[in-house]
């Protein structure tokens, strides 16, 4: 038995890296610290693909991996229009060779971002981010708000390690001297510990936050007794509990993102951060769900430009977001031809993008099988990342850390697999004559 | 580096360092070094053609967070720079934000084969690292912010510049950096709180000041044989006034012994430190005052931050200069604050010749370069992207080269240029040898990368060579900035890598780092405090931390000895 310190988690973007694990027979026997329950099973791992398969008259049938690497590269070399979704939950690493074959193939590459903070990202390119690391929080935070974002449930060491409940330099006896501010259409259960719960109604989030910036800017005058279901009384309290905290800090999660106003909710966000800092330190971070969608942005914007939904058909980089992001493309049944990574679309998209996709050739890399499993024509089986391999990932801050390799494998890693596949497909444009 | 023989023949070589003024010459290279001679090379006619050593640019934000988060909210400066991807070329997007393949290729059809990432803020070295790699041709390095951090405040505030030593020491192994760079010290921590500190306020809680900071960090420094001195940013950027604290900030490392006959500061952007007045009212230059400093001492290099007139991407890891600057915009504005160490911002910024305040910033920067005497003072920049984009260096080349360019651009700049500035009563004209100077030569000699075979052409330098398409004679100044902007022949490492303004090849850059090596104990006991830091404070491991070999994949590594 080895025991294994500074382990880092490869579930959600809190990206813990204290954890300490128990490693016998190459194998994760035990959790002994530092991981929430989810990510401690994520450690002791479950149910895998076993082989990668190809679909032959409508039963996948295992095979090689060359030969599986060989089949996707036949059927991206041939797409006219192929798609590379996914790529939020494996490593930087990978992320950049599945940047160069959408280059190389003229695919659209995308990520999920497109279907969770893409509207934040809108609003970033609308009026920017004034943020922190998560450790500034823990330092110096004394009024934490978590809107639409309920972190008890999805990412549980969120408040313990960095915010609400966490131990700094300026907040050293934890929450005692801190408050909780929640914001969210149901009494979640981070909103049961809240020291102030607003309970807004559903898809009023602009409004409150409008009524919030209105405060803060000096035009209370404006506000009506009531907004958003919020007594005008405990917004004036709010915002004086903003206006009084030496660092206030707002988190955000979908509940901001997907309800109606969408990336308008967030630039309102925003623009109330920054009305806030006129009078204290005031910032503000997207919750980011997987461990490495802040990764993915980051690879696709330095590589292309652009951090989601990039069209590379042109030869060069062309982001038009609606346009060009994967559910749009699906809809308007232009491709003919995808590649899903570390992702599960099978559950993820709307029923139309799932029709269509039942029609195109599709190629799923992951660990775990999953809906996606289902309707896809080629499935190539990888090592887990932060278990099995190694490699870069950001956390919800764009603070990156390595995951460390706990046991040894026979499986490909995502590396590995894309620069197959991408050699592959050089070699058939090759003798294609292009 | 690649294996085999090259011959440069007839060219016009200029190559300060060697004491090389335009003289007729051939350079052989052979196995990617320069030698005295080849065999059976490969040979390039440069026809009587301009040939320089590779280009060194001292200080540009080329990779990493800010510059990331700059692309990420910018997509409408992404979509200017696009151009297709090629059989030798990966797609390149932006303009002041370029993406980090289009970074690579700019540069080297530029002629420069080496660029110093600014700003690396430790906790996110690793960013860094992975962007440098995806910047090809380039060989690099990059310095890490030391001077917000805790530690360091922490060591200046009790006087211990050997445990001080130390904790550089580590910072520079952990972030695979270069050497020390400090941005508004003390000012940034301020920030943190929303406030700010002029050279001599105390900060917040740890009542030191930014003047105690800067020496401290200059002798710490100075405890290593480190090729590069301290790297400053100093307090109180871009304030009209400010270089009553520009000129104090030189002046605070004046009697401290460099370790080998280098200065003790480098002063970066001096642009935007260079400014009078009281207000945007009354802005003026003091370009004159500060090179008058510069003629007089012997302790200190600039570099320009000389501006390119148009929109740009602001970014520094000086927050609260940013926020001023958003105040005055109304544009976006990113912040990003690193818990212990340091922090930046982000925003977009015009620079017009129809404003005053942005003439009278044009002048200044050119005016540095005309006011110092000695061009070994002073490096060629723009501060990238913050004065402008480092492609509009061939723009101020060509300014510097030809008054009659100056005195025409005078006319379409705002008027107060004539009453404010003493732009246009300088008669001054740069030749070609001090622009090899300021553009490479400096800069090399100033990291002490001229050891390590950039930025000249002596025997056993690295084969990076760049061929001009203009004779030595050429006086018209469009022609010298088209030349400087598309090289005939950029080599690196004896590879042609862009053949008449084409990129070529695109082989990998190296990344180049400095050791500084501390005495055990030292670092011992420093450790007790750092190690606390990280139980309590840090929101990443101790063991997390450093950057791990694998970032490198091209590491060339500099050791910097214990002075004894
Ligand atoms: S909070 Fe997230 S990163 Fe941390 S252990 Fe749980 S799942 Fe893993
Ligand atoms: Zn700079």
């Amino acid at each position: 038995m080895v025991e294994i310190t500074d382990v880092v988690c490869s579930l959600c973007g809190c990206v813990c890296d204290d954890i300490v694990v128990e490693v016998e027979d190459n194998k994760v026997t035990k959790v002994k610290k530092g991981a929430c329950s989810v990510g401690k099973s994520k450690l002791m791992g479950h149910g895998r693909i076993e082989s990668p398969a190809i679909r032959d008259n409508g039963t996948l049938k295992n095979c090689s991996y060359d030969d599986a690497i060989k089949k996707a590269a036949e059927i991206l070399a041939a797409a006219r229009r192929p798609l590379l979704y996914g790529w939020s939950s494996t490593v930087c690493e990978a992320d950049k060779v599945g940047v160069e074959l959408a280059e190389e193939i003229g695919a659209v590459i995308d990520n999920t971002a497109s279907v969770c903070h893409g509207p934040s990202v809108l609003a970033i390119q609308d009026v920017g981010l004034p943020s922190c690391t998560l450790g500034q929080v823990k330092n110096r935070a004394d009024l934490v708000i978590y809107w639409g974002a309920n972190p008890a449930a999805a990412h549980a060491n969120h408040m313990k390690r960095y915010s609400y409940i966490s131990k700094g330099y300026w907040t050293e006896e934890g929450k005692k001297n801190k408050k909780l501010v929640v914001v969210d259409v149901r009494r979640t259960a981070t909103a049961k510990m809240a020291d102030v719960f607003l309970q807004i109604e559903q898809g009023k989030d602009y409004l409150v936050f409008s009524a919030l910036r209105a405060m803060l800017l000096g035009y209370e005058d404006v506000v009506p007794e009531e907004v958003g279901g919020i007594s005008k009384k405990d917004l004036l309290e709010t915002v004086r509990m903003m206006k009084e905290a030496k660092f206030g800090m707002i988190f955000f999660g979908m509940g901001a993102t997907h309800t109606r106003g969408r990336h308008n909710n967030v630039v309102n966000a925003i623009q109330t951060t920054r009305a806030a800092h006129t009078h204290t330190k005031f910032s503000i971070m997207p919750m980011r769900g997987h461990y490495n969608v802040a990764g993915i942005n980051q690879v696709c914007t330095w590589e292309t430009g652009f951090p989601f939904a990039v069209d590379l058909s042109r030869g060069y980089a062309w982001y038009n977001p609606g346009e060009t992001s994967s559910t749009d493309l699906l809809v308007r049944r232009e491709c003919d031809a995808a590649l899903f990574i570390a992702t599960d679309p099978g559950a993820h998209f709307p029923g139309e993008s799932i029709r269509h996709l039942s029609k195109i050739p599709v190629i799923q890399i992951d660990p775990f099988p999953n809906p996606t499993t289902e309707f896809a024509d080629v499935v190539i089986p990888c090592a887990i990342s932060g278990v099995e391999a190694e490699g870069n990932v950001y956390r919800m801050d764009n603070i990156p850390i390595r995951l460390r390799k706990l046991v040894d494998t026979e499986y490909m890693a995502d590396e590995e697999i894309m620069k197959g596949i991408l050699e592959e497909v050089r070699a058939i444009k090759e003798k294609e004559g292009e | 580096m690649v294996e085999g023989e090259l011959l440069i023949r007839n060219g016009v070589v200029y190559d300060p360092i060697n004491g090389v003024n335009g003289e007729k010459k051939d350079i052989s290279i052979r196995d990617g070094k320069v030698v005295e001679e080849v065999t059976n090379p490969k040979v390039i006619d440069a026809e009587g053609r301009v040939v320089m050593p590779g280009g060194v640019d001292i200080h540009s934000h080329i990779a990493g967070g800010k510059v990331n988060a700059g692309r990420l909210f910018r997509p409408e400066d992404g979509r200017k720079g696009r151009e297709t991807k090629t059989k030798v070329c990966r797609a390149q997007s932006g303009y002041s934000v370029p993406n980090t393949f289009a970074t690579g290729y700019r540069y080297a059809k530029m002629g420069y084969t080496f660029v110093m990432e600014a700003a690396m803020p430790p906790l996110a070295a690793r960013h860094t690292h992975e962007e440098m790699v995806d910047i090809p041709i380039l060989d690099n390095a990059a310095m890490p912010l030391i001077d917000n951090n805790w530690m360091t405040m922490e060591y200046v505030k009790s006087g211990d510049t050997d445990l001080l030593a130390a904790y550089i020491a580590w910072m520079i192994k952990a972030t695979k950096g270069y050497g020390v760079k400090v941005v508004n010290p003390g000012g940034t921590e301020a920030w943190a709180w929303a406030k700010n500190c002029d050279i001599n306020d105390a900060v917040p809680y740890f009542d030191v000041t930014p003047a105690e900071i800067v020496k401290g960090l200059a002798e710490a420094t100075e405890k290593f044989e480190m090729p590069h001195s301290i790297h400053v940013h100093g307090n109180m950027l871009g304030h009209p006034g400010n270089f009553e604290t520009t000129l104090a900030t030189y002046d605070l490392v004046k009697g401290i012994k460099p370790y080998r006959n280098r200065p003790t500061m480098h002063a970066t952007h001096t642009q935007f430190h260079s400014y009078g007045g009281t207000s945007w009212r009354d802005f003026e230059s003091k370009a004159g005052a500060i090179a008058d400093y510069v003629n007089k001492n012997e302790h200190l290099s600039i570099d320009l931050g000389s501006i390119i007139l148009g929109d740009t991407t602001t970014m520094t890891a000086d927050g609260p200069m940013e926020y001023s600057l958003y105040q005055i915009t109304g544009r976006k504005w990113t912040n990003h604050d690193v818990e212990l160490e340091t922090g930046s911002g982000i925003t977009p910024f015009l620079y017009s010749g129809k404003s005053p305040v942005n003439t009278i910033q044009w002048a200044i920067g050119q005016e540095l370069a005309l006011l110092v005497k000695d061009p070994w003072k002073l490096a060629l920049t723009t501060d990238h992207p913050n004065a402008g984009p480092f492609i509009g260096y061939p723009i101020i080349i060509s300014m510097l080269m030809s008054k009659r360019r100056r005195d025409e651009s005078a006319e379409d700049m705002h008027k107060v240029i004539f009453d404010r500035a003493e732009y246009s009563s300088i008669d001054r004209e740069y030749d070609l040898n001090e622009i090899a100077i300021i553009t490479r030569g400096m800069a090399a000699k100033t990291l002490g990368l001229h050891e390590h075979g950039k930025g000249h052409l002596g025997v056993g330098a690295d084969g990076d060579v760049a061929i001009y398409d203009i004779s030595p004679e050429e006086r018209d100044a469009g022609k010298i900035q088209k030349a400087f902007l598309n090289t005939k022949y950029t080599i690196k490492g004896g590879e042609v890598v862009v053949k008449d303004g084409e990129v070529v090849a695109t082989p990998a850059g190296r990344t180049i780092f400095v050791t500084p090596e501390c005495d055990d104990k030292l670092t011992e006991e420093m450790m007790v405090k750092l190690k606390d830091k990280f139980d309590h404070y840090y929101s990443v491991t101790f063991n997390n931390y450093p950057v791990q070999d694998a970032y490198l994949p091209n590491p060339y590594e500099i050791k910097a000895p214990w002075r004894s």
